[in-house]
């Protein structure tokens, strides 16, 4: 049989629910018989590829290039996992939507400095008026909330998946906890 | 202007970024640049929360070192409280760090650079990882997983839960230490030494490996920082600042945090959305210094524990003065784990460690608080002023890697220069470029506090400003 082809990726979010991916320690080498990492933060392949069977896409929509990489990855993915508190409402990057862009980058990048300040915008992604969740720009198949999604919920997730079928994760995770 | 190279993504690194590299007419490396591609705003949109939320909001800046940040913010909320944080929270405080730096260090080295230690730099992109090390060497990733799994372990016992937990607040900690925990932790200790001693000896017998890239990661003569404690030694949660120069030479010490302003400045560069902040005495740029571990066991007399101080006296052999490769911070990492364990089983064996006498307790009774710790990227500072009710009116944070952002970009540079021939981006060229980057293990979720994007990219950009190769 062959591989799962599992993605991994994160746009405006802390990295706290890749980590939780990690928290599955031995379960996650286990998994490595029937899975395939070919995309993500821990391995070294530069190109979203073709032909992904599952994603989890951690954090919320922020900037243009996170516009630009949701739907590539949806173009290219079976399964779209909203993976978290942030792909799923936008959580704690929203804050910033109370506030101007200009206003929350003058904040940065010209009130806290002492030197040479002025707004980067050479080489970086300009921001989204307001931070979204991943299903605004895309359709989403599964929706795992939390902050992160505990490991067990994360490996229910990748279990049921890999036995073909679509998790109820009802009870299994709660947001912000 | 010369051709322009672009790596993007940067892989195995905690965050998002992409790189730069511009040639000159003859086709030799001119400059290279790291972009950081993320911002999200914190320290704009924390105005008008309680400053109460601020240590469970700040942890979401950093799913790597949340407990870093909650650290950095309760100390800043004490100073807002004006309180004295009972002894043994103090203590649980350090615990709880001590957890971290286990699980942060253990991640850097065995899932993000082993790869890249243990299989070589050259070696098959595709198997160039986690998995691609449990194939060869069983063992060491065995280890570095379970490793990692000690640490974050140990958070969950103190702290109720992995990542992102509610349990360090403004005047102390919320919940004592049980005695089961204490106990199930201070049977984890041995293996955790095995574990972290072995793959000491394993990694010295490997720098030989490693000339080359010793010679060219980021060595360079810079001012370094770090907290030491009242004799000098490293110094994780408390402590004063100690600056030295590239001799050795102490230039700054024993500053107390809330006087930062005074020696670190902020400068912005347009190409970035990571500050870079410099050494406030020598200007910008030439005030560019270092942190992190290596920076760590620099500026210290010692680290205060029987093995780690051993490890250090041969680590601070290897040069007459500072430690000057960034390689080396591989190497600092592991003693600091090692560091880690000994102060967490030290202070496991503390007579007062299990009193319920944990938590200040005072309305706000002071308008502005800076907290610094040092996370395992390097020193974090965070600085609050609030309103008459506690509600957040300002914040500015300097976070670990930034600090390094300077020097990461001339270690690029002199990487660049060394590794790639021609205006073609291989493989070999292209992994070292990012492997000096992991040396400094930089944590862009937390460096882009500030915002967010894409993981790492490389472009390699000739003379008339035409991209000439991507990754």
């Amino acid at each position: 049989m062959s591989k799962v082809r599992l993605a991994t990726t994160w746009l405006d979010g802390c990295s706290g629910c890749h980590m939780s991916l990690l928290d599955l320690d031995d379960r996650l080498v286990d998994m490595a018989e029937q899975i395939e990492i070919v995309y993500g933060p821990l391995v070294d392949a530069l190109e979203f590829p073709e032909a992904v069977d599952v994603v989890l896409v951690e954090g919320a929509v922020s900037s243009d290039e996170d516009v630009h990489k949701v739907r590539l990855i949806r173009e290219r993915s079976k399964i779209l996992v909203s993976f978290g508190d942030c792909a799923v409402t936008s959580n704690v990057p929203a804050m910033r939507n109370e506030f101007k862009v200009e206003d929350v980058l003058k904040r940065a990048y010209e009130e806290n400095v002492s030197c040479h300040g002025r707004i980067p915008g050479v080489g970086v992604p300009s921001l989204m008026p307001h931070v979204r969740p991943v299903h605004e720009y895309v359709d989403v198949d599964v929706f795992l909330p939390g902050c992160p999604p505990p490991a067990d919920a994360i490996f229910f997730l990748l279990s049921e998946l890999l036995q073909g079928r679509i998790p109820d994760l009802t009870g299994k995770s709660r947001f912000g906890a | 202007m010369g051709q322009q190279v672009v790596i993007e993504p940067v892989s195995r690194i905690e965050g998002h970024g992409k790189i730069t590299i511009t040639l000159d007419d003859e086709g030799r490396v001119a400059d290279a640049r790291l972009h950081v591609t993320q911002f999200r705003g914190f320290e704009k949109f924390c105005e008008g929360r309680p400053y109460t939320e601020m240590p469970s909001l700040v942890e979401r800046i950093c799913g790597i070192c949340p407990i870093s940040h909650s650290l950095a913010s309760v100390k800043a909320c004490d100073e807002i409280l004006g309180v004295q944080v009972p002894e043994t929270a103090v203590k649980l405080r350090r615990l709880l760090n001590c957890g971290e730096f286990i699980q942060s260090h253990a991640l850097s080295f065995f899932y993000l650079s082993s790869p890249d230690l243990l299989l070589g730099m050259d070696s098959d992109p595709s198997k160039r990882n986690i998995l691609g090390v449990l194939e060869k060497n069983p063992a060491l990733a065995r280890d570095g997983i379970r490793l990692r799994q000690i640490g974050q372990q140990i958070i969950e016992w103190f702290a109720g839960k992995r990542i992102h937990p509610a349990w360090v607040v403004p005047g102390g900690v919320n919940a004592p230490l049980s005695p089961e925990h204490r106990e199930s932790m201070q049977a984890l200790v041995p293996e955790a030494l095995d574990i972290i001693q072995r793959t000491l000896v394993l990694f010295k017998q490997s720098l030989e490996n490693y000339r080359e890239e010793i010679r060219t990661f980021a060595n360079f003569p810079t001012h370094f920082m770090g907290l030491v404690d009242a004799d000098g030694n490293l110094e994780h949660v408390d402590g004063k600042l100690r600056f030295i120069d590239a001799k050795g030479n102490i230039v700054a010490d024993q500053i107390d945090p809330v006087h930062y302003q005074d020696y670190i400045g902020e400068a912005v560069e347009e190409y970035s959305y990571l500050k870079s902040p410099y050494y406030k005495p020598l200007g910008y740029p030439e005030g560019i210094y270092r942190v992190g571990p290596a920076a760590r066991l620099n500026v210290c007399n010692g680290c205060g524990t029987p093995l780690a101080d051993q490890e250090w006296a041969e680590f601070r052999s290897l040069e007459r003065g500072p430690i000057l490769s960034s390689f080396y911070n591989h190497y600092a990492r592991l003693i600091e784990i090692l560091y880690s364990i000994e102060t967490l089983e030290q202070l496991l064996n503390d007579s007062d460690i299990l009193s319920t006498r944990i938590r200040a307790f005072a309305q706000p009774n002071y308008s502005e608080g800076i907290g610094v710790v040092e996370a395992p990227r390097g020193t974090l500072f965070h600085h609050y002023k609030v309103d008459e009710y506690g509600l957040m009116t300002w914040a500015n944070m300097i976070v670990a890697t930034g600090n390094n952002n300077l020097a990461m970009n001339r270690g690029l540079l002199q990487v660049a220069k060394r590794f790639i021939n021609g205006d073609r981006l291989d493989d070999p060229a292209i992994n070292r470029i990012q492997a000096v980057i992991r040396a400094f293990d930089p944590c862009l979720s937390c460096s882009t506090h500030l915002l967010g994007g894409k993981e790492f990219y490389i472009s390699l950009v000739g003379a008339d400003g035409k991209v000439i190769d991507e990754v």
